[in-house]
């Protein structure tokens, strides 16, 4: 089976030298009293300000508006208030204190839009609506004659090439269309792992369409 | 781009791709390298070819960027 490459790219080899903004963030976070308390409290007001900026990003794609999103926004810096002062100690110093703690409001807001999703879905886990394909790649239906043909035997590949759990995910994703993170929260997985099942799944379909000469084999490290 | 393209474009995968875990893990170095005007495509490889095929990571990561860029005064 193929894997999404495990080898990590070059990165610090051990802890870099902090730069003095953010030992200043380190010592305030691990203080006490009301030290302590004014850097939480200045913590979580810049977090809030990038969750809320995050929001207003993603909203016009999202179904969420108004209060709902501002909500969202305020459980986001929150709970990447508590994952960062609980992860305090894994910060190594490879970026400044604040853009580490930013990726940690910036995944919280992904993870509340993935959960939200499930409060009112456009569509059922099992539902396969096959119909939309063509249109998820942007088949033109006048073209039609040009098409069938490949969607057809991508349908087959899918039945026939793909694993169980590997076909589930692909009709979710890319039938019907359930974003990444809200079908990990369905499937109590991760985002690695679902992506990870894609990954393989793609890999197969293409050399499943390549054997059938509807498209070519793919060429190695291309960008 | 048509039909074809982007179901060959999705279809692609990168041997290079770290995968999910990994670009998490290092998007706030790689973020500040492009914030700073330094590609880090050279030195992350990897995390670039993720980046551009992983929906999600690549949603975050601009988040990530947009909000380093909106500090700059």
């Amino acid at each position: 089976m193929a894997m999404v490459n495990p080898v990590v790219d070059q990165s610090p080899a051990a802890a870099d030298p902090v730069d003095p903004e953010s030992a200043e963030w380190l010592g305030a976070l691990a203080s006490s009293g009301a030290q302590r308390e004014a850097a939480l409290g200045r913590l979580h007001e810049m977090l809030l300000r990038v969750a809320q900026r995050e929001c207003r990003r993603r909203g016009p794609r999202l179904r969420v508006t108004g209060p709902e999103l501002e909500d969202l926004a305020y459980q986001a810096a929150a709970d990447a208030l508590v994952a960062i002062t609980r992860k305090l100690g894994q910060f190594r110093g490879e970026s400044r204190f604040t853009t580490w703690a930013y990726r940690f409001v910036i995944l919280e807001v992904s993870d509340k839009i993935g959960r939200h999703f499930w409060r009112n879905p456009s569509v059922l886990l099992d539902a396969e609506d096959w119909d939309k394909l063509p249109d998820r790649f942007g088949f033109e239906p006048a073209q039609e004659a040009e098409w069938r043909d490949l969607l057809a035997a991508l349908r087959r590949a899918v039945d026939t090439e793909l694993s169980p759990r590997q076909r589930q995910v692909f009709i979710a994703i890319v039938v019907n269309a359930v974003p990444l993170d809200a079908l990990v929260i369905e499937l109590g997985s991760n985002r690695g792992a679902i992506y990870k099942v894609m990954f393989d799944a793609r890999r197969k379909l293409r050399a499943a369409l390549a054997a059938n000469g509807y498209m070519s084999h793919d060429i190695t490290g291309r960008s | 781009m048509n039909g074809y393209s982007e179901l060959d474009h999705f279809l692609h995968t990168d041997p290079r791709d770290v995968g999910c875990t990994q670009a998490m893990k290092m998007m706030h170095v790689y973020a500040e390298l492009v914030a700073a005007g330094e590609p880090p495509e050279q030195r992350y490889p990897g995390i670039a070819a993720h980046l551009h095929a992983c929906g999600p990571c690549g949603e975050d990561y601009d988040g990530l960027l947009a909000a380093l860029r909106d500090e700059t005064p």
